[in-house]
């Protein structure tokens, strides 16, 4: 029993690649090459849309239960199938279009939004490696892609030619261009740490959880990343108590699924991500596979963004862009510079750092990280609220005492 | 270098998710701040000040319970006062105390949905509202007790009210009235102290107390702006007078003082339903014999009461026939939306969305 | 402060996910999903006799596809559709449409042909309830002297065009007789009778004890 890398080999695509190529006569590698791309992408967006369509009805019964409802329980065990009934129904309503608006603009928005949310588990290792087989950049690779979304919502609030989605849009581009740096500036700290850009370097590179080395760095990424998803307290694109729908406000029929789609595809991307980076992967104790351990801890990471989901009212757009700049943004500096000094202190001539470092660096980071958290809340937060008791009123009975 | 811009028009309701209603806002934004608002309503406009001038006075109470939905009781309760004044009818005691008790229930159920939808305006899910509506629910299962309806009451008469509570009303309430400051707490541990509601309301949508008077605001509204001014207690009706019970204010007059405001309220129905209970007679009539086609004399009456929403008047003139001549309802929701320029012009949009929802108005109330 | 009361509110969030409050805001209807447990129980059976004798049943139990008949709790003064109404005790005095504010019950009586069968009364022709408009006040109950009209407790009357809306006299007389105890505390103070369930009420259970005397009577309704 050690908290280990458990895990397997996945089926990648250099095996897939492999095995088609042993099928076909000589000199068909390009065609190997293909057949391989387009099963390999069939097998992953399946599955990513299926679980997917999970996430949803797990979404929807959990906030039921945290809201004392019961969410959808009619369609199949106890719901399970609403997500199909939710699909039929977008696929068979009528896809409208506004006159005004921008026709090719608004029909590629969908696209937009959710190639890039498919296109990050690419690089995420399930197992040994990931789909795509070692990349060497991955996390440069997740942080690039991701920020096309900033695009595609554009491109949605542009092309509806509605105002409610231009301000959602709006709303969109500015968060979502602030989060990207308290984002990457979060990422940094791993990266300092373990030594290498490749997520699967990441996870070996993680004896304990870096959740522990480094939560302010974990603070500061879940919360950018929750904004990049654009959920509570940061829904300021959909805001739909304001905006009503924000840049999706336009949208219907089967362009409205693949929105919603790369919407909740988000939070289990965007869950990976965070496992990989600061919950150490595939590693877990030694009976069960890591891809289980992986599964889990995705599971509860998933389970803590809708926690927060159910429980916070949103802020306000200005004080939003006031805590990726004000807030967000030193934090992870602080943090950088404490990791960086940590590592040169600690590291050997070969840039390994053990367990047992490790552990002091955590005990170290801990303290700053409540040493910052509380200086941040004192400059940023409210100050201290005073309740005036009820008090009887002068004009008790007057008229009582008038007679 | 300084980009050119524009102010944009928008067309806030009368179709979106926070507008109470079919309420309709013109609103003009630089980028997010409000220059301007521009409120158009009418669009539930049903007319039923001109309706009430076909109907008996009995009938009468069915239009109120059509004001404001969400607190039919205090609208009931406001008419049939009017309308004993007017003509001259003495209501039995018990009848008073019932008054008292569901009216002070209807408040803590108009508060508790004002409180959600706050908290849903600036985005909580549905959390809190989903935990108001469930003390909401326990409350209109104590209405479908006393009189068969859960929205749509209809419950008070002229002299009384319709017919006695059943037997297991009595332990039904106490259960409820146990169970609410529990359930108060819950919901003050999840909003109150949390720095994002309190980011988000503080100092937001201010109205000071000369800006409310000025306007003619009255309820939670006025008193968050720290003005002392309760009817039950300016200008006791029905048994308030007996009944012990404290005047909530807050201090500032912004968004997060009229939530306190409306919680501690709730707090203090729940002391006053408990007062009323025990010193409510057993037994007795509900209602003083009045007949159906009341016929008032000649003359007019207002009578206004405090209801969950402000002070909620009637004024009826008679010319002494079976139908009233005039009816004039002093809507606080309508009126209480007068100091919405200058709650709202300089803030953000998300402001303005809180700002709204903390008034708290009903549509059928504001349009009438 | 210090942001500590936002954990202090996912503490709530959490205590209800766990243990959800006093019950759920939602009811579920016409059926309701119901658990092992609850099946059993409402077989009077333990979970573990029940899952041996009726084995599918408490397999569709488990996975949650097992659904019972079910509805919401109404309080028998519960006003609903379905007016209760008693064609041998209406005598056509046509109060309820005089007191009804909207106005939509329509009564035509024959003078020529009394109908002797409980004391003397008008003939009914036609009395039409346009429940479409119909606002369940109840003000056509309240006014009805001879106990005839009853609201009922009721609330599945959908109807696929305005005109079925309308009930007539056949459909009056042919309705289930489950008078709602709302404004008549005579059946509520008889304990067997309950609109929801067992037996309809009889067109003699339902008067009030006694008849009032003249004098009563003028004093309850005013001079005229
Ligand atoms: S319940 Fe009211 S609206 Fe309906 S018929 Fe009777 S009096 Fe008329
Ligand atoms: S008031 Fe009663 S007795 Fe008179 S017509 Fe109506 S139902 Fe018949």
């Amino acid at each position: 029993m050690s908290y280990e890398i458990h895990a397997a080999g996945i089926l990648d695509f250099g095996s897939i690649y492999a095995f088609i190529d042993s099928l076909l006569p000589e000199g068909l590698d390009w065609l190997a090459f293909t057949v391989g791309g387009f099963v390999l992408s069939f097998i992953v967006i399946n599955a990513l849309v299926m679980s997917t369509a999970v996430y949803t009805w797990f979404e929807r019964r959990t906030l039921g239960r945290f809201q004392n409802r019961l969410g959808p329980n009619r369609w199949g065990p106890f719901g399970v199938l609403q997500p199909i009934a939710d699909l039929v129904k977008l696929i068979t309503k009528e896809d409208t279009t506004p006159d005004d608006a921008d026709r090719w603009v608004m029909t590629l928005a969908p696209v937009v939004l959710l190639v890039p949310t498919l296109l990050v588990v690419a690089v995420v290792p399930f197992g040994q490696d990931s789909f795509l087989g070692r990349l060497n950049i991955g996390i440069l690779f997740v942080l690039g892609v991701t920020s096309v979304n900033t695009i595609a919502i554009f491109m949605a609030g542009w092309g509806s030619a509605n105002k409610y989605a231009m301000l959602g849009a709006m709303r969109g581009v500015a968060m979502l261009v602030s989060y990207e740096v308290p984002m990457a500036l979060g990422v940094v700290g791993v990266v300092l740490l373990s030594g290498s850009l490749a997520l699967f370097d990441i996870v070996e590179a993680q004896p304990i959880p870096f959740l522990l080395v480094q939560p302010l760095g974990f603070l500061i990424f879940v919360a950018a990343a929750s904004a990049e998803m654009s959920r509570t307290p940061f829904d300021q694109i959909e805001a739909e108590s304001e905006l009503g729908s924000g840049y999706n406000t336009e949208y219907s029929g089967i362009k409205f699924a693949l929105l919603f789609l790369a919407e909740f595809m988000a939070p289990l991307i965007n869950s990976m991500i965070i496992v990989v980076l600061f919950l150490g992967g595939t590693r877990g104790f030694s009976p069960v596979p890591g891809q289980i351990w992986f599964i889990l801890k995705t599971f509860a990471v998933v389970f803590a963004l809708l926690w927060v989901r159910a429980t916070w009212p949103r802020l306000r757009v200005d004080q939003i862009m006031g805590f990726a700049w004000k807030g967000l943004f030193a934090l992870s500096l602080v943090n950088i510079f404490a990791i960086a000094i940590e590592v040169v202190i600690f590291q050997d001539e070969t840039g390994a750092i053990t367990a047992g470092q490790m552990w002091i660096m955590a005990a170290i980071n801990w303290a700053i990280t409540i040493a910052a958290v509380v200086v941040t809340a004192r400059t940023l937060g409210q100050r201290k609220l005073e309740r005036r008791r009820a008090s009887p009123s002068p004009l008790a009975n007057m008229y009582a005492e008038a007679d | 270098m300084t980009i050119k811009t524009e102010p944009v028009t928008i067309n806030l309701g009368p179709q979106h998710p926070s507008t109470h209603g079919v309420f309709r806002l013109r609103v003009t934004f630089d980028g997010e701040v409000v220059l301007d608002v521009e409120p158009v309503f009418g669009y539930l406009h049903r007319g039923s000040e001109k309706l009430a001038e076909s109907r008996t006075y009995v009938q009468i109470v069915t239009l109120t319970d059509r004001m404001d939905y969400i607190a039919s009781m205090s609208n009931n309760l406001a008419y049939v006062r009017a309308v004993e004044k007017l003509a001259g009818i003495d209501v039995p005691e018990r009848a008073q105390y019932i008054r008292v008790i569901s009216a002070e229930l209807q408040r803590i159920a108009s508060h508790m949905m004002a409180t959600g939808f706050l908290l849903n305006d600036l985005g909580a899910f549905a959390t809190p509202l989903m935990y108001c509506f469930r003390e909401r629910e326990r409350i209109l299962d104590l209405f479908e007790m006393l009189c068969g309806a859960r929205i749509t009451l209809s419950y008070m008469r002229p002299g009384g009210l319709l017919q006695d509570a059943p037997p297991d009303f009595w332990p039904a309430l106490d259960r409820v009235v146990k169970d609410l400051p529990a359930s108060i707490d819950e919901l003050e541990q999840l909003i109150t102290g949390n720095e994002i509601v309190l980011t988000r309301t503080r100092n937001v949508g201010t109205l000071t107390a000369e800006q409310a008077i000025d306007n003619s605001v009255s309820g939670p509204m006025l008193r968050a702006a720290g003005v002392q001014w309760d009817l039950r207690k300016a200008d006791p009706y029905e048994v308030y007078d007996r009944l012990e019970f404290d005047v909530p204010i807050g201090a500032d007059g912004d968004n997060f003082d009229r939530y306190v405001v409306r919680i501690q309220e709730m707090r203090e129905s729940v002391r006053i339903i408990e007062q009323c209970v025990r010193q409510m007679p057993e037994g007795g009539p509900v209602r003083s014999p009045a007949p159906f086609f009341i016929r008032a004399p000649e003359g007019d009456a207002y009578s206004a009461v405090e209801g969950p929403k402000g002070e909620l008047g009637f004024y009826i003139v008679s010319d002494g026939g079976i139908a009233p001549y005039r009816c004039k309802v002093r809507a606080p929701s309508f009126i209480n939306l007068t100091p919405l320029r200058e709650m709202l012009v300089g803030g953000k949009m998300g402001d303005l969305i809180t700002t709204f929802g903390s008034v708290d108005i009903v549509l059928g109330e504001v349009d009438r | 402060m210090y942001g500590l009361a936002l954990f202090k509110g996912l503490g709530v969030t959490m205590k209800n996910l766990v243990s959800p409050g006093r019950m759920f805001t939602v009811h579920q209807y016409p059926d309701r999903k119901i658990g092992l447990m609850g099946l059993a129980r409402m077989n009077g059976q333990n979970p573990l006799t029940f899952t041996f004798r009726q084995p599918a049943e408490a397999m569709k139990a488990l996975v949650g596809l097992a659904s019972v008949r079910d509805r919401q709790y109404q309080h028998p003064r519960f006003r609903g559709e379905e007016f209760s109404w008693y064609e041998n005790r209406c005598t056509g005095c046509a109060s309820c449409a005089k007191y009804c504010p909207l106005g939509i019950i329509k009564i035509v009586t024959d003078p020529a042909k009394t109908d002797l069968q409980e004391g003397d009364k008008y003939f009914l022709e036609v009395f039409d309830i346009d429940i479409g408009r119909c606002m369940f006040c109840g003000l056509c109950v309240e006014a009805c002297p001879y106990d005839a009209l009853h609201m009922g407790s009721g609330f599945e009357e959908g109807r696929y065009s305005r005109a079925e809306l309308v009930i007539d006299k056949a459909k009056l007389v042919a309705s289930p007789k489950r008078p709602s105890h709302w404004f008549r505390p005579q059946l509520a103070a008889r304990d067997a009778y309950n609109p929801l369930e067992g037996d309809e009420a009889d067109s003699h259970d339902v008067h009030r004890h006694e008849k009032p005397s003249l004098s009563q009577q003028r004093s309850r309704w005013g001079q005229r």
